[in-house]
C-alpha cells in the first residue's frame, strides 16, 4: 500500500496531525460500533457512553480542523491509501478528502449526531434494545462520514450502500411490528432501484473518463460529449433520487417514520437524506455543464417540493407532517442545485439539518410526554404542560417557514431568488410550496399545543421530558437562529463573498411575507378553541381525499410490480415446469433409459450372437486399418 | 484342402466334423512341406492330428453326442455367419490386390531343417519358450482341476 | 508360379470358413474345432511368408503357436465336459444363462 499524499498544501507541521486526526474521526464511530455489538450489550451504561463519546470526539475533531483549516481558503485536498489496482486501467483509492464542502458537512453530521445521541439516552430509556440502538447509530455516523470524506465515487458507493444498510437497520429497529420491518425493507429496495442507475452513470462515467476520482475529474470532463455527459448527469442523479427521496422514489420515507424518532430525526431529516444533495454537489462539475441534466434535476426538485407540501396539509400522524416536510424542503434542495445552484442548496441542506433534526426531536418530546401517542387529533394544550418542548418547537417551525430573522430564511430566500433569477415557472411553484409550508406547520403547532385537551387521560399524565434531552433541543434551537446570520455560511462554502445579485425590494419584501400568509391562514381555521379539518374538506372536495391518500403512489406501485412481476414470474415459472423440467432433465431421464435399454438387447447371452458381433468388429477394423 | 474346410463345418454328425478336421491337418502339413518348412510338418502331424483330435475325440466320445436332426434352420445364423465370412473375403479380395511386387519362391537361405528352426528358439525366442512351458504346466494344472467331481 | 498371393487367399478363406463355423453351428464341439480350423489357417499365412520374405522367425511362431494350440485345446474340452455335467447339453442355443 502507497500512501498517496496527492496534492497536499503544506500545512507545516499541523499537517500531518490534522490528517490523522480525518481518520480518526471517520473510524472512531466505527470502533464504538463494533465494541458495543461484540462486548458490551449487555451494559447499557457502557454501550451509550462509547457511542456518545466517539460522535463527540468526531466532532470536536471536526472543530479543530474547521479552526485550523479555515483561514487557508482551502481548495480540494486528498489522502488517500491505493487499494485496488488493476494495471492502468482501474485504480480505487480509499481515502479523505478536506475541502470546505467536506468539512461543513462534518460538522453538521457530528454537531447534529452528537445531539441526538444524547437525546437517545433519554428516549430509549428502557427500550430492551438499547444498546443494540446506540451500535446501529454509530454504524450509521461512520457510513455517512465515509459518504461524507470520500475521495472517489467507488468510495462513496461503498459507503452509500452501507448507509442504507444503516437506515434499514434502525427503520426496523422495533422489527417485531410488522410495519416497521416492512418499512425497513421498504427503504432498502427503493433506494436500491436508485442506486442501480448511480452505478450504471458511474460506470459509463468510468469508461468515458478512465478514472473515478474526484479530483481527476473536473479536467476530464470537458471530453465528453455533451448527450453522453447529460446521461451520466440523469443516472448518477437516480441515485440521488433514491437516497434522498426525490419524486417518484419518494415513498420510503413517510413509511420510515416506523423507526424511533431520534432515527427519524438524524437519518431522515438531517443527514443521510442529505446525502443525496451532498453528492451532487460534490459532483457538481458534472451536472453543471449539461444543460439538460439542469433542467431535469430541478423540476423533479420542484415537483416533488409541491406535492410532498400538498400531501403534508392532510396528515394526522406528528412525524408523517415531518416527514414530508423533509420531502418538500429536499426537493427545494435538488432544485437548488438544478437551477445552478450547489452553494445554496448546502446552505439550505445546513439550516435544515439544524431545524429540522430539532423539530423530529421536539416532536419525540411530545410523544414520550403523552406515552407513545402520535396521533395529532389526541394531542391539545401543550404549551401549558411541556413549555420547553414547545418554544423549541416554535423555533424550529419558524427557521422551517422562513421567518426571519431565523436561519431558514436566509437559505430559502436564497433558494427562491435563484429560482426567480434563472426559471420563473419554478419561482411560481416554490412560492407555492413556502406558503404551504407555513400553512402545514402551522396547523400543526395550533393542534398539537393550542386549543384544548382532546384526550384527556393523556394529557393528564403529560410531562416536560427530562434535562438529557431538553438540553438537545436548546442547542439546536439555538443554531436554528443564529445560522443563518450575517452571509458567512455561504461564504465559507464557496469560498468567496457570493456577488449579490440586485432584486427589486418589493421581492424581497414580498417574500417575507409568504411565510405569514400561510400562517394566518392555518390560524384562521386551526387557532380555535375546538379545531377540525371539516372546513378544509368541505372546501376542497375531492383533492382532499387525493392528498389524504399520498396521491396513491404506493397503491400504484404495489399494482405495477404485482403486474409486472408477477406476469414475469409466471413465464419464468412456465418456462422452468416445460422446459427445463420436462424437457430437460426428464428427457435426459429418458434418454439414458433408452439408452440403457438398448444396449442391454446386446446382451443376450447367445454364443453365436457374440461371436457374429466379434468376427464383424473384426473386418470392420481391418478395413479401416488396411483397407484405407 | 478348401472342400475339407467346408465339410468340417457343415456335417451334422460331429464325429465326421472331427474326420475331416484331421484331414485338413494332412492336407496343412502337404502344403508345410512345400514350403520347406519340413520340421514344422512333421510336428503339425505329430501334435495336431495325432494328439489334439485325439482328445477331440475322446471328448466326443466321451460326451456321447449324437448327430444332430435337421431341427429347425437357423437361417438368422446363417445369414450372420455369411455376412461376415463375405466381408472377410471382400476385404482379402482388397488386400491382396494391393500393388506390392509378387514375389517369387527362391531358394530359401536357412532351409527348413531341424537345426535351422530350433537354433533361433534356443537363443533368440529364449524367454517364449520357457513361458511356454510354464503356460503347459498352468494348463495340465487347470484341466486336472476342472474335471474334478464336486468335492463333498 | 505359385506366388504368396495364393497361400494367402488359401489362408483367408480357411479363416473366413473358421469363422462361418462358429456363427453358424450349435454344437459347442463343432464350433471349436472351427476355432481350431482358424489356427490352422494362420499358422499356414506365417509359413508362407517366412517363406518369401527368407526370415526364419515365422516358423518359430508357428512353433509356438501349435504348442500353446494344443493346451488350449486340453483346457477348453475340460470346461466342455464340466460344462456338459452341469447342463446335459453341448448346444449354445441352450447354453445361454449369461443374458441380462
Amino acid at each position: 500500500m502507497n500512501l498517496l499524499a496527492a496534492t497536499t498544501t503544506d500545512l507545516g507541521m499541523n499537517g500531518k496531525h490534522l490528517l490523522c486526526a480525518v481518520w480518526v474521526i471517520l473510524f472512531a464511530p466505527l470502533v464504538a460500533a463494533g465494541s458495543i455489538m461484540l462486548f458490551t450489550q449487555r451494559r447499557k451504561g457502557l454501550s451509550a457512553a462509547l457511542s456518545i463519546g466517539a460522535i463527540l470526539l468526531s466532532f470536536v475533531l471536526s472543530l479543530r480542523l474547521f479552526v485550523a483549516l479555515a483561514g487557508f481558503g482551502i481548495h480540494h485536498q486528498q489522502h488517500a491509501v491505493q487499494w485496488l489496482v488493476v494495471g492502468d486501467l482501474v485504480k480505487i483509492e480509499f481515502g479523505t478528502t478536506t475541502d470546505s464542502l467536506a468539512i461543513l458537512m462534518l460538522l453538521v453530521v457530528t454537531g447534529v449526531g452528537s445531539a441526538i445521541h444524547i437525546y437517545s439516552l433519554g428516549y430509549m430509556k428502557g427500550d430492551p434494545g438499547f444498546s443494540r440502538f446506540f451500535a446501529c447509530l454509530s454504524l450509521f455516523t461512520f457510513s455517512m462520514l465515509g459518504i461524507v470524506l470520500a475521495t472517489n465515487f467507488i468510495q462513496i458507493f461503498i459507503f452509500w450502500e452501507l448507509v442504507g444498510v444503516s437506515s434499514y437497520l434502525l427503520i426496523g429497529f422495533w422489527f417485531e411490528k410488522p410495519s416497521a420491518a416492512d418499512a425497513g425493507k421498504k427503504a432498502f429496495l427503493v433506494n436500491r432501484i436508485g442506486d442501480f442507475g448511480m452505478m450504471l452513470g458511474v460506470l459509463l462515467l468510468w469508461t468515458q473518463t478512465g478514472t473515478f476520482n474526484f479530483a481527476e475529474l473536473p479536467a476530464k470532463v470537458a471530453a465528453i460529449p455533451s448527450g453522453t455527459l447529460a446521461l451520466i448527469g440523469g443516472l448518477i442523479f437516480c441515485g440521488a433520487i433514491g437516497k434522498s427521496a426525490q419524486f417518484p422514489l419518494h415513498v420510503w420515507l413517510p413509511d420510515a417514520m416506523e423507526g424511533p424518532t431520534p432515527v427519524s430525526a438524524l437519518i431522515h431529516a438531517a443527514t443521510m437524506v442529505a446525502a443525496g444533495v451532498y453528492m451532487l454537489c460534490r459532483v457538481s462539475f458534472l451536472i453543471l455543464p449539461s444543460e439538460m441534466a439542469l433542467y431535469i434535476i430541478a423540476w423533479i426538485g420542484g415537483i416533488t417540493a409541491v406535492m410532498a407540501a400538498t400531501i403534508a396539509i392532510a396528515q394526522n400522524d406528528i412525524k408523517r407532517i415531518l416527514a414530508y416536510s423533509t420531502l418538500s424542503q429536499l426537493g427545494y434542495m435538488v432544485m437548488a442545485v438544478g437551477l445552478g445552484g450547489p452553494t445554496q442548496a448546502m446552505f439550505h441542506l445546513t439550516t435544515h439539518a439544524f431545524f429540522k433534526a430539532l423539530l423530529f426531536l421536539g416532536a419525540g418530546s411530545v410523544i414520550l410526554a403523552l406515552h407513545h401517542e402520535q396521533d395529532i387529533w389526541k394531542m391539545g394544550v401543550l404549551w401549558k404542560k411541556t413549555p420547553i418542548t414547545f418554544g423549541t418547537f416554535l423555533i424550529g417551525t419558524l427557521a422551517l417557514a422562513g421567518v426571519p430573522p431565523f436561519s431558514g430564511f436566509y437559505s430559502k430566500d436564497q433558494i427562491l431568488l435563484l429560482a426567480f433569477d434563472h426559471n420563473k415557472s419554478l419561482f411560481v411553484i416554490a412560492v407555492l410550496t413556502a406558503v404551504l409550508t407555513a400553512y402545514y406547520m402551522g396547523r400543526e403547532v395550533f393542534v398539537v399545543f393550542f386549543g384544548q385537551p382532546r384526550d384527556h387521560h393523556a394529557y393528564d399524565h403529560a410531562h416536560e421530558s427530562p434535562l438529557v434531552m431538553t438540553v438537545p433541543l436548546m442547542f439546536l434551537a439555538v443554531l436554528s437562529v443564529i445560522a443563518g446570520w450575517g452571509d458567512k455560511l455561504p461564504e465559507f462554502i464557496a469560498g468567496t463573498i457570493e456577488h449579490e445579485a440586485h432584486h427589486p425590494a418589493l421581492l424581497t419584501t414580498g417574500l417575507i411575507c409568504v411565510p405569514l400568509v400561510g400562517f394566518l391562514l392555518a390560524a384562521a381555521i386551526y387557532l380555535k378553541r375546538d379545531p377540525s379539518d371539516a372546513p378544509v374538506k368541505r372546501a376542497l372536495g375531492p383533492l382532499w381525499t387525493l392528498v389524504e391518500n399520498k396521491y396513491y403512489f404506493d397503491e400504484v406501485y404495489l399494482w405495477i410490480v404485482k403486474y409486472v412481476q408477477g406476469t414475469i414470474a409466471a413465464a419464468c415459472e412456465l418456462f422452468d415446469r416445460w422446459i427445463l423440467q420436462r424437457l430437460g432433465i426428464g428427457g435426459l431421464s429418458f434418454g439414458t433409459d433408452l439408452l440403457g435399454r438398448t444396449v442391454r438387447c446386446l446382451q443376450t447371452g447367445s454364443i453365436p450372437g457374440y461371436a457374429f458381433l466379434f468376427g464383424l468388429g473384426i473386418t470392420v477394423i481391418i478395413y479401416y486399418v488396411v483397407v484405407k | 484342402m478348401l472342400f475339407c474346410g467346408v465339410l468340417v463345418i457343415s456335417s451334422r454328425n460331429p464325429v465326421t466334423s472331427a474326420m475331416f478336421l484331421v484331414a485338413l491337418f494332412v492336407f496343412m502339413a502337404g502344403l508345410f512341406v512345400l514350403l520347406e518348412a519340413f520340421f514344422l510338418a512333421a510336428i503339425q502331424i505329430l501334435v495336431y492330428a495325432g494328439a489334439v483330435m485325439v482328445l477331440f475325440l475322446f471328448v466326443i466320445m466321451l460326451l456321447n453326442i449324437q448327430a444332430t436332426e435337421r431341427q429347425k434352420f437357423r437361417w438368422l445364423g446363417l445369414l450372420g455367419g455369411l455376412i461376415v465370412a463375405g466381408a472377410f473375403v471382400w476385404e482379402l479380395g482388397i488386400i491382396l490386390r494391393l500393388p506390392v511386387a509378387a514375389i517369387v519362391p527362391g531358394k530359401a537361405s536357412f532351409g527348413g531343417s531341424l537345426e535351422a528352426v530350433v537354433k533361433p528358439l534356443f537363443t533368440n525366442y529364449m524367454l517364449p519358450f520357457e513361458v511356454t512351458a510354464l503356460l503347459l504346466l498352468v494348463a495340465m494344472i487347470g484341466v486336472v482341476l476342472l474335471s474334478k467331481k464336486d468335492l463333498k | 508360379m505359385i506366388t504368396l498371393n495364393h497361400y494367402l487367399w488359401i489362408s483367408g478363406l480357411l479363416f473366413a470358413l473358421g469363422i462361418a463355423g462358429i456363427i453358424i453351428r450349435r454344437n459347442l464341439l463343432v464350433i471349436f474345432m472351427a476355432l481350431e480350423m482358424n489356427l490352422n489357417a494362420a499358422n499356414l499365412a506365417l509359413i508362407a511368408f517366412s517363406k518369401f520374405n527368407k526370415l526364419v522367425d515365422g516358423q518359430v511362431l508357428v512353433f509356438f503357436i501349435i504348442a500353446i494350440a494344443a493346451a488350449e485345446v486340453a483346457v477348453g474340452l475340460a470346461i466342455i465336459v464340466a460344462l456338459f455335467r452341469r447342463q446335459q447339453t453341448v448346444s449354445v442355443d441352450e447354453l445361454n444363462s449369461m443374458r441380462l
